[in-house]
């Protein structure tokens, strides 16, 4: 029986880095320090057992060898004018750097799974830049937390003890007793229940409490009016003024702002606000990005091709323009004619009318796991399921990058080496 | 025995333990579901446990009722997952991200059955 000890959890972007594992026959027996989340995917359970094929979707798969399969991707893939490879956010960077090559060499578009997440976040940047920091700063500093439309009580259940509620530093030895937390929030979640101050807002007013609050900020109270987004002027004030007396604020924010109505405005506006708090105090903004390296993909993918995401390469080039080319652009226009979906689920996270495209093209799908996306798949290539039984890198949401440690020897290849073989097999079937 | 009210979807703690594993009837238990308050409920007249039609412009899905004490009045919300996006909005609002949250919605009671994930998928193909 061997003990690990302080594994990294490839779950969620706190990427907690204290996780205990029990192997024993190269079976993960027990796991310690992880959160329920953490926990079930560590565990593992039933897998796809081999590679498996169909021509028609409503027939039954057949089982073929990894060869075969791979071959019938690269063919798909070849015969594809406007190929799609979307996911990418439960793999490691080094993945991310052969789907990427693999795009260029296919001339398809790669997207992963900010676009359904914090993709708009990362066009708010585009326009202002992000004042953040490190999680590590926030524990040892913040003194006021604000959750902006997140739920880190069942989203990210370790963050608040890690990093930010609970957590005790070097400057914020009281922890809890220590800071005061605002949760913004259409409903009163398990987090807004632990908050200090909930702010409940009518849903899709997000854009107009930021910019009430930004007025008061800024000393024009008096032109806000009595209520705004269902939320009182008195109570906005009071949250300003915590958040101007504070000696360190840190804002999270989640789907609320980048799912709801003005989408990347939203989050335009809020970091507007943080870049004007700290004309008063210090203050930093964070996205709680959900999957564990969906952080990674935008790094790798930015320093390839530039850009963070949504990438065209069907130019030759690399052309980016969420709206235009994100995966659920071209599933809705019903533009791409063959889908590689590879460590994400755009069966199960993408709405009805993209998924009914996916049912009517070629889809090759590589995963651990059999799901909706498995259900209108031709092709199915198991892989080895990263920071379990692969090794590689992630980004935190912080972006700080970690390396993800193997726990057992995996009975699969990894996402890295399916994609060098189809990379390889594409490459000959081109003549190159 | 109607009630309109805005849907929203999002995370909760049995959906993310449930996410990598979505043949399961927990995933199923975790995620087709719609919870409102208990003045909603009582506006539909049926109980927590029974099953609800929720249609919007964008489709239609049956999932099982459920009570959440911190949904506001008319504030529907369904675990992400292929039951919520089988009504969410498509429409990118050109930056790519489709609309998950703020879609006006028809609830109201009914005996179908809640489709499975398989079945629910085959509706697509």
């Amino acid at each position: 029986m061997t003990v690990i000890t302080d594994a990294l959890c490839p779950f969620c972007g706190c990427l907690c880095d204290d996780i205990t594992v029990v192997v024993e026959d190269n079976k993960i027996r027990d796991v310690k320090h992880a959160c329920k989340l953490g926990a079930s995917k560590i565990m593992g359970h039933h897998r796809i057992k081999a590679p498996m094929m169909r021509k028609d979707k409503n027939s039954t798969f057949t089982e073929v060898s990894y060869e075969e399969a791979i071959n019938e991707a690269a063919w798909i893939l070849l015969n594809s004018k406007r190929p799609l490879m979307y996911g990418w956010a439960s793999t490691v960077c080094e993945a991310h750097k052969k789907g990427i090559f693999l795009a260029e060499e296919l001339g398809a578009i790669i997207d992963n799974t900010a676009t359904v997440c914090h993709g708009p976040s990362t066009l708010a940047v585009h326009e202002k830049g992000l004042p953040t920091s490190t999680l590590g700063q926030i524990k040892n500093r913040a003194d006021v937390i604000v959750f902006w439309g997140s739920n880190p009580v069942h989203a990210h259940p370790r963050h608040m003890g890690r990093y930010s509620v609970f957590a005790k530093g070097l400057f914020s030895e009281k922890g809890r007793k220590g800071r005061k937390i605002v949760v913004v929030d259409v409903r009163k979640t398990d987090t807004a229940n632990m908050a200090d101050e909930f702010v409940p807002i009518e849903q899709g007013t997000d854009y107009l409490v930021v910019s009430a609050m930004r007025a008061i900020l800024s000393g024009h109270a008096d032109v806000v009016p009595d209520t705004v987004g269902g939320v009182p002027k008195e109570q906005l004030v009071k949250i300003v003024e915590l958040l101007k007396t504070a000696k360190f604020v840190s804002i999270f924010f989640g789907m609320g702002l980048t799912q709801s109505k003005s989408r990347y405005k939203n989050i335009d506006n809020a970091i507007s606000l943080t870049f004007e708090l700290n004309s008063f105090t210090k203050c930093v903004i964070t996205p709680m990005r959900g999957h564990y390296n969906v952080t990674g993909f935008g790094q790798v993918c930015s320093w390839e091709t530039g850009f963070a995401t949504a990438v065209d390469f069907a130019r030759g080039v690399p052309y980016y323009n969420p709206g235009e080319t994100a995966a659920n652009d071209v599933l809705i226009r019903k533009e791409t004619d063959a889908a590689m979906i590879i460590a994400g689920d755009a069966g199960a996270h993408f709405p009805a009318d993209s998924v009914r495209h996916l049912a009517r093209i070629p889809v090759i799908q590589i995963d651990p796991y059999w799901n909706p996306t498995t259900e209108v798949a031709n092709v199915v290539i198991p892989a080895a399921i990263c920071g379990v039984e692969a090794e590689g890198t992630a980004y935190r949401m912080d972006g700080v990058s970690l390396r993800m440690r193997k726990m057992i020897e995996p009975l699969y290849p990894t996402d890295t080496e399916i994609l060098d073989r189809i990379t390889e097999r594409v490459k000959e079937l081109k003549g190159e | 025995m109607i009630l309109n009210a805005i849907l929203i979807t999002g995370r909760t703690i049995n959906q993310g333990a449930t996410i990598e594993n979505k043949t399961s009837s927990d995933y199923q238990e975790a995620t087709a579901c719609c919870e409102l308050n208990q003045k909603d409920i009582c506006t539909l007249g049926i109980s927590p446990g029974s099953r609800i039609s929720v249609k919007t412009d964008h489709g239609d899905v049956v999932v099982k009722l459920k009570e959440n004490k911190g949904n506001p009045d008319g504030i529907a919300f369904i675990p992400m997952g292929p039951w919520a996006n089988a009504v969410v909005d498509p429409d990118t609002k050109g930056c790519g991200m489709p609309g998950f949250k703020g879609i006006p919605a028809r609830i109201e009671p009914t005996d179908d059955k809640v489709l499975s994930m398989k079945e629910l998928m085959a509706r697509y193909k």
